[in-house]
């Protein structure tokens, strides 16, 4: 159990700075996701916690102490990798006790720590097994018990779900909290899937060809996005984004006004802006309206399945609350 | 599920496989098929007649410690070649691996000693071990070193298993080179994290997922010190002296073609040629079952 702090952390690849100076203090046992699209720079900045890649500035601190020039061995830290990476020539029960065995631990002990693992990964009949005779969801699971048997201080998780089908995903996502939860251990979780970020962080840093552009508790974050990326970014279907001018708002120099789907009604009584229905999407409990506004803009809608459907092809009023719209 | 092709006729296939089955013929089992007939027999000393001898050549062979010790000087040799060679291929194959910048260079340089011609790389070596204006002869004999291969029998052993294994560097290096940037690198950087520092990374993860190279690599070099350096001994010591470097290809030459004995050459080329199929068999049969993993 740490904290971890980033200072003002860079990373230059021959020339290229791909993380331009990110700064976290992270407290202990807190569950922060790093997300945001392909490229940005998740893996790299997770990677140099871990101590996989030198940091070109900025400091790193684990527990209080610096840690840039420590072996990822030296750091306290244990990581799951997006494939795993399990040793493919040993059984599930020695990946977990690898570690263990290189720690100089007695024969017991690492008896011990390793049937405590399985048995909270429900992993106990798979302990003889080579990884390639585990499915995707048990490989996974093994991966999660090398990094617990040796009780880290800090959990690095890179994207450890992408490779599983939706349904297990959701599984496991609810899985990894609850571990972590137990155990009680500060974990850096690095996804590109927004709804994964929503649901595990405590906080989140969105970030944005390399740099932080928010950090945030989830529900915060979704509610005041600082900018037009993490707005569009953190919500599905995303927030609509129209022309302030349009609107009539005369906002302070933004341009853009930015709403969320819920937070937009159809209505018959005074309109704010209006448009053509396009399409409508009926997905059980909501529906999701598109709306083709006069300058040629779509924005959705999203109502509940109960409420009036409009048209494909009428025209359409909208409406929403000053409290819910934001500027960009 | 495999694809296959499948072809109506028999004319068809049996055409398309006929030239590799004349080259098989012409170069295998004609020649193969001869061994075994001549090993039957012995000639007279004039080499006007042939008297059938049955298994006699075979008798007589097995009995003789000269064929005997040439027996053990390839084992020695052929050991020690391969070890040579593999070692020091997975040492530059390591240190390949780790290095990003310039690896192309590095490779490349690595790679040429393979296209140069084993009687080439003999006389090569032999310059440079000329027992009187060898440059490292010449070196030695500056550290109070009198070298001599000429006379001392494991000087001349030593000079051939370096010559050989020379050679053999690049091509074991490519394989191993190939064999580690096949390891993800991932399962390298979870056992960092997991504690290992280099050298018991190496030993728990990295040569246990590199065996079926190695293993590979081990039955193709033994063939290789077998059969293949035959012109770096014929340039560099021609068996000698007294017979030290003389390993059971050279012993098929020397007796067949300098001592003109055709029958017990013969049966000598025999027990190679099962001795090669023996080989073949142990490593079809591994590398089918990829046992390590
Ligand atoms: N070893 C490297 N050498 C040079 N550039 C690199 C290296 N590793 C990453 N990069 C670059 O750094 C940037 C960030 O890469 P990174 O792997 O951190 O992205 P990511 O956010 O994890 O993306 P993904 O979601 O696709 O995994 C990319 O532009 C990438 O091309
Ligand atoms: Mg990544």
């Amino acid at each position: 159990m740490a904290t971890v702090s980033l200072d003002n952390i860079r990373k230059t690849f021959s020339k290229t700075e791909v993380i331009h100076g990110i700064d976290i203090d992270i407290a202990d046992g807190e569950f922060i996701v790093i997300v945001g699209p392909s490229g940005c720079g998740k893996s790299t900045l997770l990677r140099m916690v871990a101590g996989l890649e030198t940091v070109t500035s900025g400091e790193v601190r684990i527990g209080g102490q610096r840690v840039n020039e420590r072996e990822p061995m030296d750091r306290d830290i244990a990581m799951v990798f997006q494939n795993y990476a399990l040793y493919p020539h040993m059984s599930v029960f020695d990946n977990m006790a690898y570690g263990l065995k290189i720690a100089g631990r007695s024969k017991a002990e690492i008896a011990e720590r390793v049937a405590e693992a399985a048995k909270l990964l429900q992993l106990e009949p798979y302990l003889k097994r080579r990884p390639r005779e585990l499915s995707g969801g048990q490989r996974q699971r093994v991966a999660m018990g090398r990094a617990i048997v040796r009780k880290p201080s800090v959990f690095l998780f890179d994207e450890p779900l992408s490779n599983l089908d939706a349904k297990l995903r959701v599984q496991m996502r609810l899985e990894i909290k609850q571990l972590q939860r137990r155990l009680g251990v500060t974990a850096l979780y690095v996804t590109h899937d927004q709804v994964e970020a929503m649901t595990l962080a405590d906080r989140m840093i969105v970030m944005n060809d390399g740099r932080a552009d928010q950090i945030g508790a989830p529900l915060e974050v979704y509610a005041n996005p600082r900018t037009r990326f993490v707005a569009g970014f953190i919500g599905s279907p995303p927030m609509n984004f129209l022309d302030a001018g349009l609107v009539n708002e005369p906002a302070s120099e933004a341009a853009t006004l930015g709403i969320r789907p819920e937070h937009l009604q159809i209505t018959t009584g005074e309109a704010r802006t209006g448009g053509i229905v396009l399409y409508t999407e009926a997905l059980g409990a909501e529906t999701l309206v598109h709306v083709k506004l006069p300058d040629g803009a779509m924005v959705t809608v999203r109502q509940d399945s109960t409420a009036a459907l409009p048209e494909e092809g009428s025209a359409v009023g909208l409406t929403w609350s000053d409290s819910d719209q934001v500027f960009f | 599920m495999e694809k296959r092709v499948t072809f109506k006729g028999i004319w068809l296939p049996l055409l398309l496989v006929l030239p590799q089955l004349v080259v098989t013929a012409v170069f295998f089992f004609y020649p193969a098929g001869q061994a075994i007939w001549q090993s039957l027999f012995i000639p007279d000393p004039f080499g006007l007649s042939m008297k059938f001898v049955g298994l006699g050549n075979f008798e007589y062979l097995l009995s003789n410690s000269y064929y005997r010790a040439s027996f053990v000087t390839t084992a020695v040799f052929s050991t020690l070649v391969t070890l040579v060679s593999m070692g020091v291929a997975l040492y530059l194959a390591v240190l390949a691996d780790r290095l990003i910048k310039g690896s192309g260079i590095y490779r490349t340089l690595l790679i040429w000693p393979y296209a140069v011609a084993p009687a080439v790389a003999g006389v090569l070596w032999l310059f440079m071990f000329n027992t009187r204006v060898g440059v490292v002869t010449w070196y030695l004999g500056l550290l109070g070193y009198d070298w001599n291969h000429v006379l001392n029998g494991n000087e001349a052993m030593g000079l051939v298993v370096v010559a050989s294994a020379w050679g053999r560097i690049s091509y074991n290096f490519l394989f191993f080179l190939a064999g580690l940037q096949a390891i993800p690198r991932s399962v390298i950087e979870a056992a960092a994290i997991d504690g290992a520092r280099f050298w018991t990374r190496f030993r728990t993860i990295v040569w246990p997922l590199l065996s079926p190279t190695t293993f590979f690599l081990l039955v193709v070099n033994i063939v290789y010190a077998f059969f293949e350096t035959f012109g770096v001994i014929h340039t560099i010591t021609g068996g000698g002296p007294q017979q030290a470097t003389t390993i059971l290809v050279y012993k098929v030459y020397s007796d067949g073609f300098v001592g003109q004995d055709l029958g017990s050459s013969a049966a000598q080329s025999v027990i190679l040629l099962f001795i090669v199929g023996l080989l073949t068999v142990v490593q079809f049969r591994f590398i089918e079952r990829r046992v390590h993993y």
